[in-house]
Order: C-alpha cells, then structure tokens, then sequence
C-alpha cells in the first residue's frame, strides 16, 4: 500500500442482523492523506453507515458482513473491541450531523474536549492537555478563555457547537476524519466558517477526509473527490470536475440537473420515484425503474464499474454512452408577466410578546407571480407568512388581500378570505393527520365549508390530479408515503379550497434534491395554470432563481433588498446580499 | 449562580409550606366531618347527655370549627399537639417514638432501594434484551404486581413458620426503644417495603437509561473512544437520573401510606399501628397529626425531586434567575 493513502475501504458490506439483507455493499474508496472525499446520495442511500464503519462502529441492529478497511496501516474491522477503542478518537475521528444532539447536555463543553486527549493520554500532562484545547478552540476560532470553555452545549450557538465538534475530532491529530452532515442546518455564512476550517486544518494536517453530504454545492467547493451512492452502492466516483462537468451515470446527471444553482438561472429537474430500501432491491442495477435508458441487460446483474476517463469510474452499461444520449430536457423557463397586485403588506411589525422580531415589512404578491422570501434563521421570514395567513396574533401595519384589509387572525376573517389565502407547511410529516387517510386529510376544510360528500370526493380525485397524483392515494395512510408524496398531499389539500395566495413555508427543505426539484416543478406549473399568487419562503438561496420571480432578502427583522430574482442574485446591491450570495457554496462557481 | 440556586430551593420551600398548609385545612375539614362523635366513640352508647357534653367541652369541641383549627394550627406550630382521646396522654409522648421508629423503617428502605433500582434499571439498559434484562423485567413485574401484604406473607411464610424459622415474624419492639434495637425483626418489613418500590423504580430508569444510551451523544461518546465505564457513569447515568428522581420521589411518598400496612402485619410499633388504632377509636388529634405528617413526607420528597432534577439539569440550572 502507498504510504499517500489515508484511508482504504475495499469490498465493504453491512447487513441488516436480523434478516441478512445488504444495506450498503460493494463500497471501494480510497482517499489520500490530505484530501476529502464527498460522499453524495439521497436519505437512506446508506452514507452514514459507510461512515461510521470507518470507526469501525456499526448501529444497533447493523453487522459488518465482510471487507476491509485500513486506516493507514491499520484494518480496523479487524480489532478487538479495546483497540477499536483505542483508534477511535485518536487515529480516526467522527464529526456527527446534528451537533446539538452529540453534545452531552450535562457536561461543560471543556470537559468534553478534554476527556478526548485524556482517554488517549495525548499530551502526557494536563497542562499540555489544556494547552492542546486552547490551540485547537483558536484554530476552529472560538474564544479560548477559561469562561467558556465551562459553558454547557445549550449556551452555545448551532454554528459554536458544531465548531466544538470540529476541535474535538481534530484534538487528537487523527489521520482519518469522517464528517457527517456537519453543515446541515447551519446558515450559509456559517457554513462558509466551518467549511473553511475543515479545509484549513485537512490540508495542513495532511488529514483524509471522508466529508457526507447531500448537498452537492458543497462538495464541488470542498472536495477533491466524489464518490455518488445510489440504493447502498457506490454508482459513480472520480475527481469533482470530471463528475460535475460530465457525469456518466444517468443517476449523478439528474442529480446535477436537479441541484439549483446561486451562479445560475437554471430551471431544475425533478424525477420521480424512490430507491427501494435494504431487502427490496431488485436485482441488477438499482437504478432501473427511474432510468429511461434502462434495457433488459440493466437488470440481469449489478454492472460493473467502467472506467470512463481520467479517475472516473461509474456502475452503468451505458456509461460511456450517457453523455451523448442524455441531453437534459430542459423547459424554458417562462417569460414574466407582470400581475395584478393580489396581497400587498403595507408597513407590517410583528412580534412575540412584546419583544418586536419584525420591522416595517412592505411586499406585494402578484397574481400568478412568486415572491421568494429568503433570509438565515430568526430573520423573521415565518412570522410574516404566518401573520398572512391569519396565523400570528401579534402583528400591526396593514395587510390586503385584492385591495380589502385583512384581520389579524385567521378566524376573524371572512370564509371567502381565509379560504383564499392557504399555507403548506414546513414539515410533510407532521401536518398530516396519521390516522386519517389522505382523501379525509384534503377534503375536511370542504366538509367543515358544508360542500356533499360526492362533490368532496370528485375535488380530491381533481386536485390529486393536479399534484400528480393517482386517484387511488386517497385510500393511504400518510405513513404509506413518501416524504415527496406527503408534501404534494400537503399541497393538494391547500389546492382543493381553490386559493388565490399560496403560502409555502420551506416546503422543501426536509426533501432529497431529486424530490425538491419535482415539487418545484409542480409549484412552478400550477401557478402558471392556476394564475396563483405564491409566497415562496426559503432559506435556500439557489432554488430562489430557479423558482421566484421576485426576491425580498429579510435580515434581522426588516428587507434589506428586494426586487425581480434575477437582478437582486445576479447583481446584488446590498453588502448583506452579496456577502449571503458569496458565501452560498456553487457548483459552476467552482467549476469555472 | 449559587444564589440564583437559593432563591429557587426557596421558593419551593415556601410553595411546600403552602401546599401543607393547605392540606392542613383538607384535613382538619375531612376529619371533623366524620360521621361519629368521638365522646360517643369514647364513652360508650350508654352514657349521659351530660357526660358527653362534658367530655366535648373537654376537648373543645363545642367551639366553633375555625376556632377549633387555628387552637390546632397554633398547637402544631408550637409543639402542643394536644391529648390523645383514647390514651390521654400527650399526642407528641404517645407519637414522637412511633413517628422516630417509622422513619428510621422508611430510611433503610429507601436509602437500600434506591441505589439498587438505579443500578438494576441501568444493568437491565445496558444488557437489553439479554439474559439479565429479560430475566429482571420478569421478577419486577410479578413483584411489582403484589400488594404488600402478599409479599410480606409470602416473605413470612419462606423466612419464619413454614419453611425456614430463621427470623422472627413479628417485631418485639418495645415503644420508645430505639428501631435498632431489634434489628433482626427490621429485616422482613424492610424487605417488604424494598420489593415494594424496587421494581418499579428499576423499570423506570431501565427506560430513561435504554433512551439515553440510543442517544447521539452516548454514541458520539463512544465514537470518541470512551471507554465503556466512563460512557456509562460519564456520559449516560446523569442523563438518566434526572427524569428517574421525579419516580423515585412518588415511590418513597408512595412508602410513607404503604408502611401502615407493613406495619400492622409485622406489629412493628410506628405511626401505621398507631393510626389503625386511631382511626377506630376516632382519636382526632391523633389522626389529625398523623395525617399532616405523612402529607408532609409527601411534600418533601417531591420538594427533594424538583432541586434534584434541577441540580443535575444543567439546562434547568442555568436558566434559574
Ligand atoms: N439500525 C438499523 N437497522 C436496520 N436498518 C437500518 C438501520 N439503520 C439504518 N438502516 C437502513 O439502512 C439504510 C441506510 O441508512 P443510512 O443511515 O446509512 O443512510 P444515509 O445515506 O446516511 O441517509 P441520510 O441522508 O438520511 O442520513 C436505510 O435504508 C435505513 O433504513
Ligand atoms: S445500468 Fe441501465 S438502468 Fe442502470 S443506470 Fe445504466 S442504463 Fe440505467
Ligand atoms: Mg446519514
């Protein structure tokens, strides 16, 4: 083995104990000292698992089934459990997803740092151990003082606590790092602070990292290489400008055509569909019941991986076709027609008990138009579109629906308004009633408004339809749905009271990109079709232009700029615009 | 910090004061409304109009009910707790020893079930769904669903008449005399009392633990390469106990009410025999402050559960005030 090579996985399986079937399997990656590796993949596409068996560590319920993985020169699966102890922490290191849940709640973050370097003797004394956590709490910049270091987790920001994660995998200098996630959920400027960081300290300590994510924006910033799992494999991997700029397997080209991008106008493209999870794979290539150049071939075995040029290699038969055969469809993205004003706030404060969260918002919806409310967390975006929707109390200023002032709350409003104006939330699985099926879930606002069960029943089958739908998901459970499914039933339900004004709040952020770019999709047709008015609000500053229209960037409470998408992204004229846009992480950007 | 964590011991010290002294006036209303007259209990069916009015006269029953209380109120807080009905001595003679030996029972159960719940609930988690874990989960449910008097009889029957005559079936505690001086006799009704919350304080912290330990930070911790020992005491115990001393709380008040019955059956002399005996002779004052003090058992231990929880509870702590 090379001395260059960091980390070594060769053959990997794991299976589900109790049944025996494959979660992920024939995993080979190689990552040399010094370089990240992005591990991309949709939910469930097994990422994690990979992860945490570089710690040799496997899930309750999850067993190694067979493979190898060498750490430098150490196979780790083969250890006992008192060195597997051993090498964890110190030869390689774990940066979990969620870092408000992976901190202890009960311990000072000091200690936690602390216990790391002690369990591994590193240092030899406690004053050089104390004197590591310093340099290491510098280097992920965080205060070093003795004050903080005697904080608890929840004294911490989001943003303060991953950093405290990032000190703790690197304490021990490790050779191999996995990080999983670490940024999801943290806003982009911190984002760009982390992400930053765990370049810095990869490259100077000559770390292999392997770095899990969903996002792909982020890999092509970051990483050197790409490896793309699909259904517990690995379909595709090679350096990130040969799988960005061409990507062969048709799997990592609709994952590329379906990731919106800052530097671009790009309307991007859904695919529907799921990968089945462990134990319902079919045979051959996973990929086959959403591929369109799938043939009978694709489904006798898993194929092979062709080497495609360069270090790229993908799990595809038609893989040095691809290219030339997938020209991606892409619609025009319609031209702009300027609507009547159909929801106008009008110097709108809000605020939660006293306490004034936003300031002085003035915005005009048009019909059949979206406006993108974009801002980090706790700029106040949701208190607006719920004061919108009749859903906050606290709020003043004035807000009109077709020229009639709106009351504040939704039950104070006439049935024509509140019918009017419907909002899809945040989460498609907990706005949806589990015990009731989906057609009771989208007709009650039509039983409560006194329409007959048979008109009821023909508007599901109408707007199941219009979400497309199958008139037979009436019948299901939401637990029998996808998270893409639950969100177009969300969607539905909204639909069927025939709205003017539809409030999305960051109704895709909990969704797998290929899904995200579906429902976009739909929210994008049935605006045109239905001359809808939409309030787009979202956090994501890249699906913005794919989407909007117009733009209102929120910061503390008030807009700090806003105008037609194209313009404000494009050519931002507020420092706090562009300083969101630079730091949002882009795939031509880094391509270029 | 520090006195931010006073001003809170405080506060819910003075919240217990005034949910006893309600419970005070619940009590002092309940037992004046039973349906027999205690002259009456006292001096039989045949006696005189005039010796009854005499005897409630006597005890100053005759006196208006907000009278009689805050005479009572004043009595407890200064001490006087006023005469038995029954034995005519002073209910703080005839008390006191009773209420010394009961605590000192509900001591040794207490301080013997609690680290050993903790430590069979948390084994239980830790071994979860092997042999260990099945085999406690059985024997805690079976003993969880016995009354007291089952356990103790059972326990008699196996320790002293049937099968073994190992110890004694009763206690030969003499009134007054320190509990410890018949400490083979303590053995059975603390045993009993034992199997009585053990189980169903263990399930409780066999739940907390088996959440905390499928925690992220149980596994991050592991993912550190904590060793097994320090993950546990470390990184899952403090997590666990927190929502385990809210349990623990009800089960000791639990024990003050169930000690009565262990009391009787082992003729151990403390506050349950003397409130049997109170009960049928209608001994008001001796109801009466028997009552307040096992409210007030109640109101402690949970009062103890609350700072506890509190105090290890670094996100309750540091939001104090
Ligand atoms: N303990 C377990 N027992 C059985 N199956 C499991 C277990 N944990 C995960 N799985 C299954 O293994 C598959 C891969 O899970 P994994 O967490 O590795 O995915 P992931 O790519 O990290 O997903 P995400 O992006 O949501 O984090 C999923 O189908 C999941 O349902
Ligand atoms: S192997 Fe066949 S089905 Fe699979 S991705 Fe390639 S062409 Fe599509
Ligand atoms: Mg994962």
């Amino acid at each position: 083995m090379s001395s260059a090579s960091g980390l070594r996985i060769i053959d990997l399986r794991l299976n589900v104990a109790a049944t025996g079937n494959d979660i992920v399997d024939g995993i080979n990656l190689t990552i040399e000292k010094g370089r990240v590796l992005g591990l991309v993949g949709e939910s469930g596409s097994g990422k994690t698992t990979v992860g945490l068996a570089v710690l040799s560590h496997a899930r309750r319920g999850v067993e190694v089934a067979h493979g190898q993985i060498f750490c430098g020169d150490t196979e780790v699966l083969a250890l006992d459990n008192e060195a597997k102890r051993k090498i964890r922490g110190e030869l390689v290191s774990y940066v979990p997803q969620d870092p408000a849940s992976s901190l202890n709640p009960a311990l000072r973050i000091g200690k936690q740092l602390i216990e790391v370097l002690e369990a591994h003797n590193f240092g030899g004394s406690d004053e050089a151990r104390k004197a590591r956590i310093k340099e290491m709490m510098a280097e992920v910049l965080l205060p070093t003082d003795d004050e903080y270091l005697e904080r608890y987790p929840h004294q911490l920001s989001g943003g303060q606590q991953q950093r405290v994660g990032l000190a703790m995998a690197f304490a021990c200098r490790p050779s191999v790092i996995v990080l999983d996630e670490p940024t999801t959920g943290l806003d982009v400027s911190t984002q760009e602070h982390v992400l930053k960081t765990i370049r810095q300290l990869t490259r100077d300590h000559g770390v292999a990292a392997l770095y899990i994510t969903h996002d792909l924006a982020v890999i092509a910033d970051l990483a050197d290489d790409v490896a793309v799992m699909y259904s517990g494999r690995v379909v595709e991997q090679g350096e990130v400008s040969e799988i960005f700029k061409n990507p062969a397997h048709p799997y990592t080209r609709h994952l590329v055509a379906a990731a919106p991008d800052i530097a671009s106008k790009k309307s991007i493209i859904g695919l529907t569909g799921r990968a089945q999870s462990p134990g319902k794979r079919p045979v051959g290539c996973a990929f086959a019941a959403r591929c369109e150049l799938v043939e009978d071939a694709c489904r006798v075995e898993f194929p092979k991986m062709v080497l495609v040029g360069g270090r790229q290699t993908a799990a595809c038969i038609k893989a040095t076709q691809v290219a030339s055969v997938m020209i991606s469809s892409a619609k025009p993205v319609s031209a702009r027609t300027v609507g009547e004003p159909v929801v106008e706030l009008v110097s709108v404060s809000a605020g939660y008990s006293g306490n004034t969260v936003v300031h002085d918002v003035s915005l005009t919806i048009r019909k059949g138009e979206c406006l993108a409310l974009v801002g980090e967390s706790g700029s106040g975006k949701t208190t607006v579109s719920r004061a919108i929707g009749g859903l906050h109390r606290e709020w003043t200023g004035s807000i009109r629906l077709n020229g009639r002032e709106l009351k504040t709350m939704a039950r104070q409003r006439a049935v024509a308004d509140r019918l009017a104006i419907q909002y899809v939330f945040q989460n498609p699985y907990g706005s949806l009633n589990p015990r009731r099926t989906v057609g009771d879930s989208i007709v009650r606002p039509l039983v409560i408004d006194g329409k007959s069960k048979h008109d009821a029943r023909r508007s599901v089958l109408e707007v199941l339809d219009k979400v497309s739908l199958p008139g037979s998901y009436a019948n299901k459970y939401p637990d029998q749905l996808s998270g893409g499914e639950r969100q177009r039933i969300a969607i539905a339900r909204a639909l069927v009271s025939e709205p003017e004004v539809l409030v999305c709040d960051e109704v895709t952020s909990a969704l797998d990109v290929l899904v995200q770019a579906a429902i976009v999709d739909l929210l994008s047709d049935l605006r045109r079709q239905l001359g809808l008015a939409m309030l787009f609000v979202t956090h994501n500053l890249p699906l913005v232009r794919s989407i909007a229209d117009e733009v209102a960037v929120m910061s503390e409470g008030r807009i700090v700029e806003v105008g037609p998408s194209e313009s404000v992204i494009g050519n931002p004229q507020q420092q706090y615009t562009q300083s969101l846009i630079s730091a949002t992480p882009s795939i031509e950007r880094s391509m270029r | 910090m520090k006195a931010s964590i006073l001003r809170f011991v405080l506060k819910r010290i003075a919240l217990g004061l005034l949910t006893l002294f309600i419970v005070s006036l619940l009590i002092f209303a309940v037992t004046q409304a039973l349906p027999s007259d205690p002259a009456e209990a006292i001096l039989g069916r045949e006696a005189t109009p005039e010796a009854l009015e005499a005897l409630r006269a006597d005890f100053g029953l005759d006196k208006p009910i907000v009278v009689q209380y805050t005479n009572w109120l004043s009595g407890v807080l200064t001490g006087d707790l006023g005469t038995s009905y029954a034995t005519s001595t002073s209910v703080s003679e005839y008390i006191g020893p009773r209420v010394g030996a009961s605590f000192f029972l509900l001591l040794i159960a207490a301080v013997g079930s609690i680290p050993l719940s903790i430590v069979v609930g948390a084994n239980a988690a830790l071994r979860r769904d092997r042999k260990f874990d099945t085999t406690s989960s059985l024997v805690s449910l079976i003993l969880a669903a016995m009354p007291e008097f089952v356990v103790g009889t059972i326990l008699t029957i196996i320790f002293s008449t049937t099968i073994w005559q190992l110890l004694p079936a009763v206690t030969y505690l003499e009134v007054g005399a320190p509990p410890w001086s018949d400490m083979k006799g303590l053995i059975l009704p603390v045993l009993t009392l034992l199997i009585a919350v053990t189980p169903y304080v263990a399930r409780v912290m066999r739940a907390a633990m088996v959440e905390v330990l499928e925690s992220d930070y149980v596994e991050m911790a592991r993912l550190k390469g904590m060793n097994e020992r320090t993950v546990l005491w470390r990184h899952a115990m403090p997590n666990a106990v927190g929502p385990a001393f809210q349990v623990i709380a009800l089960n000791l008040a639990y024990l003050a009410g169930g000690v009565i019955i262990v009391e009787r059956l082992f003729n151990f002399p403390g506050i349950g025999s003397a409130l049997a005996d109170a009960v049928r002779s209608r001994d008001l004052p001796v109801i009466q402050f028997l009552a307040l003090i096992i409210a007030a058992v109640y109101v402690l231990t949970n009062l103890l559960a609350d700072i506890g929880t509190v105090l290890v509870t670094p996100r309750l702590r540091t939001r104090l005030k």
